[in-house]
């Protein structure tokens, strides 16, 4: 698999009529958990994560494990950085701070919303929120930073004399 | 019953551990988790690499369970366990993950230092290597809520 795979697997979701979207095949580990890309343009991306019992954290009560979120929300930011317009060949998680809000629902799909406000030439910043239906009531918040490799820019007209 | 049986019943029991094929090994009262490398943890097939969420998600385990198995030693201190004791699992508050390095497709150890343990929060610091101890792949910092 290329770079360019990798970009469009990352970014070329769908929105779904029944809101599924596609299965993350390009990252085995998102795939596995059955996390699904909805859509991913201009810096922004918007994914679910399906309830499945192999993810619960809790067996009292069958809510996912936290670690979860966690991995949803990691997917989503970088899908959010590469759905920027600044020509992002790679991401890589530096640092990443997940608050805790309220416990998913069990049974309920978890969906999270990120988005990419800055990529500086090696750095990008991220927010994002995990939540079911209602983002003003969200399960988690994340910030993060990602290192990236961005394509080289063209020379400028005067540089290439 | 011994700490580790204990342990081992409830790691088994959770099925997001069983998922992501975590185990566990207790000496004294430190506790080292274990990731076996398996191919549906790679986050970035091209290097290839760990998943960031993955190697999150071990981290914050290894801080739940380590905090669960000291529940369970102080829960022996005071008397015999019935057979079907559980400790309480405790809930995340914040937690901080540094990614510093990445994540080679091989096993991947976890240890949590718990910082303070108070009356309703610990705070805990969580390192994960892989080949050696001194070359940390991540670390995290974090709170989680005790009790229910």
């Amino acid at each position: 698999m290329s770079k360019t795979d990798l970009h469009k697997r990352m970014t070329e979701g769908r929105a779904d009529g029944d809101g599924t979207g596609d299965l993350m095949t390009g990252i085995p580990h998102s795939a596995a958990m059955g996390m699904r890309l909805v859509s991913a343009t201009d810096g922004e991306a918007l994914m679910l994560l399906p309830y499945d019992e192999n993810l619960v954290g809790d067996v009292a009560t069958g809510i996912l494990g936290g670690g979860a979120i966690t991995a949803l929300l990691d997917t989503c930011c970088g899908a959010a950085v590469f759905a920027t317009k600044a020509g992002v060949m790679s991401t890589a998680t530096l640092d990443l701070r997940i608050d805790y809000m309220r416990p998913a629902t069990p049974g309920e799909t978890v969906q999270a919303r990120a988005t990419c406000y800055r990529v500086a030439r090696s750095v990008a910043f991220v927010r994002a929120l995990a939540y079911h239906d209602d983002p003003d009531r969200p399960i988690a918040t994340a910030a993060a930073a990602f290192i990236v490799e961005r394509k080289p820019e063209k020379p400028k007209p005067e540089d290439q004399s | 019953m011994s700490g580790t049986d204990l342990l081992d019943r409830l790691a088994v029991s959770i099925p997001y551990i069983r998922f992501l094929g975590i185990r566990f090994e207790r000496r004294g009262d430190e506790l080292t988790a274990l990731m076996p490398f398996k191919p549906d943890l790679i986050g970035n097939p091209l290097l290839p690499a760990i998943h960031g969420g993955a190697t999150g998600a071990f981290l914050e385990i290894t801080g739940l369970m380590q905090l669960a198995s000291d529940t369970a030693i102080q829960a022996a201190t005071e008397g015999e366990l019935p057979d079907d004791y559980a400790p309480v699992i405790p809930k995340p508050i914040d937690i901080t993950f540094d990614y510093l390095r990445s994540g080679k497709p091989r096993d991947t150890y976890a240890r949590a230092m718990v910082q303070r343990r108070g009356r309703r929060v610990a705070n805990l610091r969580i390192e994960a290597w892989q080949e050696e101890r001194a070359k940390l792949i991540a670390t995290a910092h974090g709170n989680f809520l005790l009790g229910r």
